[in-house]
């Protein structure tokens, strides 16, 4: 057998002083052979990234240096090589594909020129040969029409064709070993799936090796070969997919997998019946049509006559694609966003048209959590000031809201001192709690998480998940689910609801969506969830 | 400065600790020096007067004396101690640029408010805005002081009406993108109240660019009122600042050319001061502002 | 690309609208009696009467604002009080000297300020980069004119490279208006190098950090044409936005610098006018100029869709 192309060993890289940790990586080996697919997974801060920019020498040169190791390309250790030689390994030898397909692009220069630049920079070719060149790259990554796309700007395209862009602009110059860094977990799932099998198919043609970095499991068990698992800067375990995936040994991944929920869902008691505690009927929100420009400017139609209806003890999931108006339905429920048409039933009573200040006492019983746990509190207040705040506003004072709030920090798994720390002190993980605990504290009788665990861990986000399952049978409280995660949709939810364009195409209850799904597009949804056929290992 | 300012699109949400932020800023260079040359101006400019001989007192036979040992500076046409009147001129100075910051600020803080959060007044108010801007300050300060006449408060308004649109400007683009964080969604979604939104939430991220912006405005307004003063349409020679000095000094620069060098370095270095300062402000309360400048 | 032209055209409206208001209205609104102010302090009573009556200041207020605006229409900026010429012909007469000096400030300034700033900001942190931004910092403490005096005294007194003052026209020979244009333009362009450099750098600090300059790294591109390419074709936007604000700064350091050297522009003919109270000619230039600000802003606003390909309407 051949030697690996890439062949990692012993590799330390620092961090600049100060960081939670002296080391990203640490004393980490693998390597990465001719027509293989290596995954290397990971939380965010395992070094999994860190690694593979190591790899491109791509890492910013003072704060992350390698202290230790040798990166062996094709034999060549790149640690050691000089500026201009590292210029020319990368794209000839190794090119790299990224997460953001909008932001990795120049978006003021042709994207056919963009990978024309590759050749430009390392070889001779004259522009009518780089661009036939190009045309065939492009027609390699099965991009429609490459002769008229070659004239488009980034912004004119769809994130898919982006990252094929960027596919295309790493293969052309056939390099020996291909990195990607999360290359989709910026897109939609059903562009996901094509781009996974696209970058499969063409490491098979190519016989290339593929260093392929993600935190996602169900990825893994999509397209790996080989899976090395990273956690704080140590791989902790590697080898075939198969065996990881369905016989980890080591704890940690033992823990990730399990974490990992699964795409079966499991079965729900009936909530006892009682009248629905939110009812939407017939909304409405059109994007853009007022002002003064109204009639030229692109109209919106954010969501088209959206019916739903959710009982206390219940949780419906709204699941859909980016655009496809499940979080505009959201911000309309909670009237942060003014409906366009339609009605709003919360307690029986229409929400949909009230002024601010009629609006006002009725605000109470519906209450949000956001996706993002960085932004969603104040920075400059501390955890108690925020959480008091609600229920100060409806008169109640200042020492029973804080007795309350103390008693919630521990129904969220926090200690009550939390209350007197400033929100820089937690994690996103505890970050989230305190939103909920927030929300728990106007004692609402609906609770909306928008995407409220998609910005978390695989580990946390199932803990946070446990706490909204536990909160919403111990306070009764009706839950919409906003999410476009399926496989997190499957465990939470009583009920789903699967959004497209604005509009509901299915709707039901969750084990018959998953199971017996009626619309195309739920079908379609569902066929492209990665790692579907794989039951990960302790997830029964 | 002037115009560097009007183009600092605030990114908000940026919070400085709050409790360390005067040590921190302290620890800057730029701070804890542009802050002593000050302090020391400052202090020239309160007690200097009373050291110096008179400001105002003619002296035909010391006419357009070079500076020396006895007179520091140098004398003016009319026999008067260059030095004393520049450090009598420094109270000019440091008052318009004291005022005119702050007068500005509050203005402008008012107006952005309102621009920002009541939607109605959005476009009333920054089509205005949009118009004041285009008339170049000089000019609209020139005009305004020849109009109504110069004296010591026409001079401040005639200068903070042209920098009171970019303030507005920066407090609304503050207002604009902290309304969307989702802990001003979460305050509203609570039922707070609008004002106390404002008040709680979003007010508090405008208080370190404004005061980075204060910073810059008290520098430009120095140099415009020396400008002013330099064209012969600020404040009237009987009070002496760096502006009419130096206008005095005009004719006579080929043979006395430290009646206009003189309070011109100390403007500078005042002005100086004051913009290092800012940037060091900057650097320390706004890292998110400072990468954009 | 038309509809977005005519947007950005029927955007400048308002703002022009507003700065006429603006303009009349000072007049009017100023404390005490401008006829007054503007005769001086020994004028009688029959003075004061007269220029009254040639301001129009006994119409009502709305009538003489409509009659205003209809002259302004038909391109009638007013007439002197004291030459009685039209701002028109003044303004033709005088506009050569300040649109060269503006034109010779803006292209000095661009051709070392953009390059400055670009490495100042590759170098972040650098000798090079605290230079530069020293440099800014003190371009913006020091006055226009103590600059000028010092360039003069300097360049002209100590050393006799340059004229002092005066303006010679390039149409008499483009030797004679170099020498005479060089030092007042290096004076204005002080600032503005201060302004144009920092925009730069600040830019180009934020674009190095973009996904897209670590795409080109990926590439093997080298660090200059990452520069030109990708960082500065990024750059264009703001830092010819910076440009067109700045404009408003260059009409100001021209009335300065027109003063300190003596040049016969529109900067001279203001401060004449003001020094005289010749308000007819105050009222007209501001307004020429602003409108020139505003219109030079515009074509600004519509160089963008050249320079960044995502603004199209």
């Amino acid at each position: 057998m051949s030697a690996p192309v890439l062949d990692i060993r012993g590799l330390s890289v620092s961090l600049p002083k100060g960081a939670d940790r002296p080391l990203a990586v640490e004393d980490v080996s693998f390597s990465v052979d001719a027509g293989e697919l290596v995954c290397v997974v990971g939380e965010s801060g395992s070094g999994k990234s860190v690694t593979a920019f190591t790899v491109m020498g791509l890492n910013p040169p003072r704060a992350l240096r390698a202290v230790a190791g040798e990166v062996l390309l094709q034999g060549v250790d790149v640690l050691k090589q000089s500026t201009p030689a590292m210029r020319r390994l990368r794209g000839e030898k190794m090119a790299m594909i990224f997460q953001e397909p909008m932001t990795a692009l120049n978006p003021v220069m042709k994207v056919g020129e963009q990978i024309g630049e590759m050749l430009e920079i390392h070889t001779g070719l004259g522009p009518a040969k780089r661009r036939a060149r190009v045309l065939e790259a492009m027609r390699d990554v099965n991009l429609p029409e490459p002769a008229s796309l070659y004239h488009s700007y980034p912004h004119q395209l769809s994130g898919g064709q982006r990252q094929r862009i960027m596919i295309a602009m790493a293969l052309t110059l056939e390099p020996a070993l291909l990195i990607a860094d999360e290359p989709t977990t910026a897109l939609d799932v059903t562009t996901q799936a094509q781009i996974l099998a696209l970058i499969k198919d063409i490491q098979r043609r190519h016989g290339m090796a593929v260093l392929f970095i993600t935190h996602d499991f169900g990825v893994v068990a999509e397209i790996a070969d080989r899976v090395a698992v990273m956690c704080n800067g140590r791989v902790v375990e590697q080898g075939p997919a198969d065996r990881i995936l369905t016989r980890p040994e080591d704890p940690y991944t033992q823990m990730l997998m399990a974490a990992v929920p699964s795409l079966t869902p499991p079965a729900r008691l009936q909530p006892k019946p009682a009248p629905p505690a939110l009812e939407v009927k017939g909304l409405n929100k059109i994007y853009g049509s007022s002002g003064w420009f109204g009639r030229g400017r692109r109209q919106v139609h954010a969501a088209q006559d959206v019916d739903l209806t959710v009982h206390p003890g219940e949780t419906l999931g709204v699941v859909g694609e980016s655009g496809s108006g499940k979080s505009t339905v959201a911000r309309c429920v909670v009237r942060l966003v003014d409906p366009t048409s339609g009605t709003i039933l919360i307690g029986g009573q229409d929400v949909a048209r009230l002024n601010e200040r009629r609006l006002r006492p009725r605000r109470r019983d519906i209450q949000i959590v956001f996706q993002d746990p960085y932004r969603s509190l104040n920075p400059r207040r501390t955890v108690g000031q925020s959480i008091i705040e609600g229920p100060m506003n409806f008169g109640m004072g200042a020492a029973k809201a804080l007795a309350n709030a103390r008693e919630l920090m521990e129904v969220v798994g926090l200690l009550p001192e939390a209350l007197d720390r400033f929100p820089h002190q937690f994690s996103g993980g505890q970050r989230q709690r305190i939103c909920i605990a927030r929300a728990l504290a106007m004692e609402p009788k609906v609770l909306i998480a928008d995407e409220a665990v998609s910005a978390l861990d695989v580990s946390v986000q199932a803990q946070v998940l446990d706490l909204l399952a536990d909160v919403r049978a111990r306070f009764d409280l009706a839950m919409l689910f906003i999410t476009h995660d399926l496989r997190v949709a499957a465990q939470i939810c009583d009920r789903i609801m699967v959004m497209r364009y604005g509009q509901v195409v299915e709707q039901g209850l969750t084990r018959d969506v998953f199971g017996n799904p009626h619309h195309d597009y739920t079908r379609a949804l569902l066929d492209a969830a990665p790692g579907r056929e794989m039951s990960f290992a302790s997830a029964s | 400065m002037a115009l560097a300012r009007g183009t600092v699109e605030v990114a908000a949400g940026s919070v400085p600790r709050e409790a360390g932020a005067l040590s921190l800023a302290l620890g800057n260079r730029g701070v804890l020096w542009g802050g002593m040359l000050l302090v020391a101006m400052a202090l020239i400019a309160a007690i200097g007067p009373y050291f110096t001989v008179d400001a105002t007192a003619l002296n035909p036979i010391q006419r357009l004396k070079p500076p020396s040992a006895e007179v520091w500076f140098g004398s003016d046409f009319l026999g008067r101690d260059v030095f004393a009147r520049v450090v009598s001129g420094a109270r000019i100075s440091l008052v318009v640029g004291v005022a005119v910051a702050v007068i500005s600020v509050a203005i402008g803080l008012l107006l952005g408010m309102v621009a920002g959060y009541l939607r109605a007044f959005d476009a009333p108010i920054m089509r205005v805005m949009d118009g004041l801007m285009s008339i170049p300050g000089i000019l609209l300060a020139i005009a305004l002081v020849s109009l109504s006449g110069a004296t010591l408060m026409t001079v401040i308004v005639a200068i903070v009406v042209p920098e009171i649109p970019r303030v507005v400007r920066l407090v609304r683009s503050v207002v604009l993108t902290v309304r969307e964080e989702p802990y001003v969604e979460a305050a509203i979604a609570a039922g707070t109240r609008p004002y106390l939104v404002m008040s709680r939430h979003i007010l508090p991220n405008t208080i370190a660019p404004l005061i980075v912006q204060a910073t810059y405005i008290c520098g430009s307004a120095m140099l415009l009122e020396a400008i002013l003063g330099f064209l012969g349409a600020g404040i009237p020679p009987e009070i002496p600042s760096w502006g009419n000095i130096m206008s005095e000094g005009r004719t006579y620069f080929q043979i006395s050319p430290w009646i206009i060098f003189c309070p011109g370095i100390a403007l500078a270095l005042t002005v100086l001061a004051v913009n290092v300062m800012g940037d060091g402000l900057r650097d320390t309360l706004d890292p998110r502002i400072a990468r954009k400048m | 690309m038309l509809r977005y032209i005519l947007l950005r055209v029927g955007a400048t409206v308002p703002v022009m609208a507003v700065v006429a208001l603006f303009v009349f209205l000072m007049l009017r609104l100023t404390p005490g009696d401008p006829a007054a102010v503007i005769a001086g302090d020994y004028a009688t009573s029959e003075d004061i009467a007269r220029i009254r009556e040639q301001l129009g200041l006994n119409e009502a207020i709305p009538y003489q604002f409509v009659t205003w605006i209809r002259l302004l229409l038909q391109g009638d900026l007013g007439t002197s009080i004291f030459t009685s010429l039209s701002v028109t012909t003044l303004i033709s007469q005088r506009i050569e000297p300040t649109v060269m000096l503006a034109l010779t400030t803006i292209l000095f300034s661009v051709a070392v300020a953009v390059p400055l700033g670009a490495i100042a900001a590759w170098k972040a942190g650098s000798l090079i980069d605290r230079f530069v931004m020293l440099f800014s910092v003190a371009g913006f403490s020091v006055p226009v004119f103590v600059l000028g005096y010092v360039l003069i005294y300097v360049l002209s007194m100590k050393l006799n490279l340059l004229p002092v003052q005066g303006y010679r026209s390039p149409w008499q020979g483009i030797g004679p208006f170099l020498a005479h244009i060089t030092l007042p333009t290096l004076t204005l362009s002080v600032i503005f190098i201060a302004l144009i450099a920092r925009m730069t750098r600040a830019s180009a600090i934020e674009i190095l950090q973009e996904d897209y300059v670590r795409t080109a790294h990926a590439k093997g591109q080298n660090e200059f044409t990452i520069l030109t390419r990708h960082v500065l074709a990024n750059a264009a936007v703001p830092i010819v936005t910076v440009i067109g604000i700045g404009i408003a700064l260059l009409i100001g350091g021209v009335v300065v610098t027109e003063s300190v050297y003596n040049i016969p522009g529109l900067g001279r003919l203001v401060l004449d006018a003001v020094l005289a109270r010749d308000y007819p000619i105050i009222q007209g230039l501001i307004l020429f100029l602003s409108f020139s600000y505003i219109l030079i802003n515009l074509l600004i606003d519509i160089s963008y869709a050249f320079f960044d390909p995502r603004i199209r309407y």
